[in-house]
């Protein structure tokens, strides 16, 4: 039910609901206070730094035109992959506040953080890092690269795919004003009930309002994706001559839609149960708290699998391009990840076993879950094979895909050991829990993005990113994933649980101690990354190259680095699998005459409005401004209905342009295919 | 493998791209088909709540007491009604009789909001006997699923508004062929979650 509405004039709690003074944290005089106050004002001084810097330059008009109202995939690609790097350095904050308090908070010392401030990190730890981190990143991989690797010009729904990333920012800015107005979720990140339903505050309601945002984000990008890849792809290309990369982010696409409505569901129970009082997930009354359990899973467990498709794709497409022959059983590799995508939907008690539902109902979500491991094995051999007896080039795309392999099917294997029922009673909520999802999650998907983003960065910017910085990025990230959790392997198996900000038993220290050191040296891993931008921007023309950098196969090596806002001048017509491999050995030659005017979508704003009036009712139902939440759902329903009322959506690039466009483009044979 | 499939020599190099522009292809069907998809799976989860709640009373009214069969029949005969006669709309829409398609849409319309009218009616009766949805989780799976239905009809109603205004400004243009061709699957889906509910919630509801 609703919480009492604080004691003042009624004007007020109208106007303001029950936001008071009281909801800025920072002002509290004690540690957590200070902490928030510090934090505050960096975050402040940087992004006060940052609008000074953009009003400097006279550039919001160019921001506004260029890239908040684009519909180009490319742009809004650029865009979840800054989004996500942003949300990286908040979601990694709260991992190194939560290394440094258990290496320290040992017997009389209680650390610096009180139990409720270390309640709401994990909590956001958790959510940040899958949510707008992992989910903003493989998004906007896909949005960049799927287009361009299927021959497109953009996707099916170009203003759906502008108006999901502000959906996906509104919730983005939940979760970042939740930092410094009232509190965040306790209740980890999944919000189980009983905690998620009893906590007191917005912290929660931030909680499903943020996820709910994103989750519509995700919904309609998944639909988009999947009618761009069965509608658009371009002709000659079946569905067996797509790269693995749109395969998977095919599959995944197919997950998204099947999962993410379920998500909606239970978030929105738990919201009514918040705000009406219903039932669904109390104790008394009727109320089952076990269905809110299978439910979100039901959604989480396939999520997990929504993230590491697609980078799957990204290995299948690194490792055939610099291993310099085609990949090893595509067709398997194909099929496995078919496989993987039915198989994930059917293993979700798996993060349960321990609810007591029997040994036959266990025995099947264990066997499945074991199953899981075969088409992820077949994935791990066609890398394997396709690197044997290739000319192996060690670029750092190549390196995060060996330190992947070497990582994940550790991380895989304990999966396997956790699919174990009876196992899983040991080992339920313990560290080794944590450490495995980490070492599949980093070992994966972080290892994954890294690669892709040196894969592609010089397609999308047209020079490449600094090697030296780039093998430091790994090496620090691969060191410190190991020193960080192998320690909280070795704590889960002595029966350590996940989630206490204070221990007891003093021998224990030493490997939190080891694991704090692990996180720093995954700071630096950050911090090398930082730098490697900042360098590669620096040495820009110094590291120009040409479309196709690194002899690639697929066919977004085919067009100008960076590709021009039509994508290609010319649809090409596929008649292989490595559509552009098969061009060059067959001495293709660019077209430079014969230019066709070119069907493009509008910009629009109608997104960037629909985004921030659906960011204005979300805050208004965690606040109980009800105006405010009214007025704004309002608000969004009538800019949908404007926009369909404007018919002239498209217009055409003529021929002259792209002729011009086409001659100034960043054109160069593969001159860094040797480097 | 690949890409020595088609290197026969003596054959000259294949086409490798489109000299012309091919006509823009339209994706709005089948995204707005697996977006209905996507409801089923909201809709799904309502149904699994309700399928392990629906029994919980919590000493509250049962589906026996609450449930009102003959107002059933009627909203059920309504939305049934509604869904036949969009057809007819869409018939005359093939026609390109505008007036006729209209006057159907219209009448689709008033039904589907004298359904909506129906149920908000029969809600307010069992709030007012005491069978809100606090009272039991039984209760709150009941009004969850049936209003969630419910609200997708009022949008429903609200688009076809939308449309009729469109079509009368702008006529039939293709746009608005696709957006009513939308709008119809929409409230065909409509229906069949109806037939779900009817069935499970209320029937068997009744029975349990």
């Amino acid at each position: 039910m609703l919480e009492a509405m604080p004691h003042r004039a009624a004007i007020w709690n109208f106007v303001f609901g029950r936001l008071t003074y009281h909801s800025f944290p920072f002002l509290n005089p004690d540690t957590e206070g200070r902490i928030l106050l510090v934090t505050f004002f960096v975050v402040f001084i940087v992004g006060l730094a940052i609008l000074g810097a953009v009003t400097r330059a006279r550039k919001w008009g160019y921001l506004w035109r260029e890239w908040f109202t684009s519909v180009d995939h490319k742009k809004l690609g650029i865009m979840y992959m800054i989004l996500g790097t942003v949300m990286l350095l908040r979601g990694f904050s709260d991992a190194i506040m939560m290394r440094a308090q258990q290496a320290y908070a040992f017997g009389p010392h209680m650390g610096y953080l009180p139990p409720d401030h270390y309640d709401q990190i994990f909590s956001a730890h958790g959510s940040i890092m899958i949510f707008f981190v992992g989910m903003t990143y493989i998004v906007g991989l896909m949005n960049y690269v799927m287009p361009l690797q299927i021959g497109s010009r953009d996707v099916a729904f170009p203003f759906l795919n502008n108006l999901s990333f502000w959906f996906t920012f509104g919730g983005a800015i939940m979760f970042m004003v939740s930092l410094f107005l009232g509190d965040f979720s306790m209740a980890g990140w999944l919000g189980y009930p009983p905690v998620s339903e009893l906590q007191q505050g917005p912290g929660v309601d931030y909680y499903i309002w943020g996820l709910q945002l994103s989750g519509v984000g995700t919904l309609l990008t998944g639909i988009n994706f999947v009618v761009t890849i069965l509608k658009m792809r371009a002709p000659g290309m079946t569905l067996m001559k797509m790269p693995v990369f749109t395969w998977t982010t095919l599959c995944t696409s197919g997950l998204i839609i099947a999962i993410f409505p379920v998500l909606t569901a239970t978030l929105f129970l738990l919201a009514l149960d918040r705000y009406v009082g219903t039932h669904f997930f109390t104790a008394g009354f009727g109320g089952n708290l076990m269905m809110y359990i299978n439910l979100i899973w039901v959604w989480g467990h396939p999520e997990v699998y929504v993230l590491i498709l697609p980078l799957f794709g990204v290995y299948s497409e690194i490792v055939p391009t610099f291993s310099g022959k085609p990949l090893f059983a595509y067709s398997s590799m194909v099929y496995a990840t078919v496989a993987i995508m039915i198989l994930s939907y059917l293993v979700w008690l798996h993060h349960f076993f321990t609810m007591g539902s029997g040994a036959d109902v266990n025995s099947f979500f264990s066997l499945t879950t074991m199953m899981i491991s075969i088409p992820t094995g077949v994935k791990i051999f066609n890398w394997l094979f396709t690197m044997y007896r290739g000319r192996v080039r060690f670029t750092v795309p190549m390196l995060w895909t060996m330190g992947f392999l070497f990582t994940f099917t550790i991380g895989g294997m304990t999966g396997v050991m956790l699919s174990v029922a009876p196992a899983d009673f040991l080992l339920h909520n313990s560290l080794f829990l944590v450490a495995h999802f980490h070492n599949v999650i980093i070992g994966g998907v972080v290892f994954g993005v890294f690669a892709g983003v040196n894969y592609w960065f010089p397609k999308a910017f047209g020079f490449k990113l600094d090697e030296f910085w780039g093998k430091a990025t790994f090496w620090f990230w691969l060191v410190g994933f190991w020193v960080a959790f192998g320690p909280l392997y070795i704590l889960g198996l002595m029966g350590v649980t996940r989630r206490l900000s204070h221990f007891d038993d003093p021998s224990l220290q030493i490997w939190f101690v080891i694991a704090a050191v692990g996180a720093f040296l995954i700071a630096l891993g950050i911090l090398s990354f930082i730098i490697q931008i900042y360098v590669s921007i620096r040495r820009r023309r110094e590291y120009a190259v040409g479309h196709d950098p690194w002899d690639g196969r697929t066919l977004e090596w085919s067009t100008s680095s960076p590709p021009p806002d039509y994508n290609y001048a010319f649809i090409p017509i596929v008649h292989a699998r490595d559509a552009w491999a098969d061009m060059k050995a067959h001495g293709y030659e660019r077209p430079r005459e014969g230019f066709n005017a070119i069907h493009m979508p509008k910009n629009t704003a109608s997104g960037v409005l629909i985004g921030a009036l659906a960011f204005g009712c979300a805050f208004g139902l965690v606040w109980y401004i009800w105006w405010l939440a009214v007025a704004s759902l309002v608000g969004v329903i009538a800019v949908a209905i404007a926009h369909t009322f404007n018919y002239h959506r498209d217009y055409h690039i003529p021929e002259d342009e792209v002729r011009q466009s086409e001659r100034s483009g960043n054109w160069q044979q593969a001159q860094g295919a040797n480097a | 493998m690949s890409t020595t499939a088609i290197d026969a020599a003596g054959t000259t190099p294949p086409e490798f791209y489109c000299r012309e522009e091919a006509p823009p292809r339209n994706g709005t069907l089948l995204g707005f088909w697996i977006y209905l998809m996507s409801d089923c799976f909201i809709f799904a989860s309502l149904f699994a709540c309700n399928a392990v709640l629906g029994n919980q009373y919590a000493g509250g009214p049962t589906g026996a007491e609450v449930l009102d069969l003959p107002g059933l029949a009627l909203n059920t005969a309504l939305l049934l009604v509604s869904s036949v006669v969009f057809g007819f709309a869409m018939l005359e829409m093939a026609r390109r009789r505008k007036g006729a398609m209209l006057g159907w849409l219209a009448l689709a319309g008033v039904l589907a909001a004298a359904f909506v009218g129906l149920e908000i009616h029969e809600f307010l009766g069992m709030i007012a006997e005491g069978a809100g949805p606090g009272r039991s989780a039984f209760l709150s799976s009941f009004f969850t699923l049936v209003a969630t239905h419910g609200l997708h009809v009022t949008l429903g109603v609200l688009w076809l508004i939308v449309l009729m205004v469109q079509s009368i400004r702008f006529g039939l243009n293709e746009d608005n062929v696709r957006r009513l061709r939308c709008l119809s699957m929409f409230w065909h889906f409509l229906d069949l979650v109806w037939v779900g509910v009817f069935s499970y919630v209320y029937l068997i509801g009744v029975l349990r």
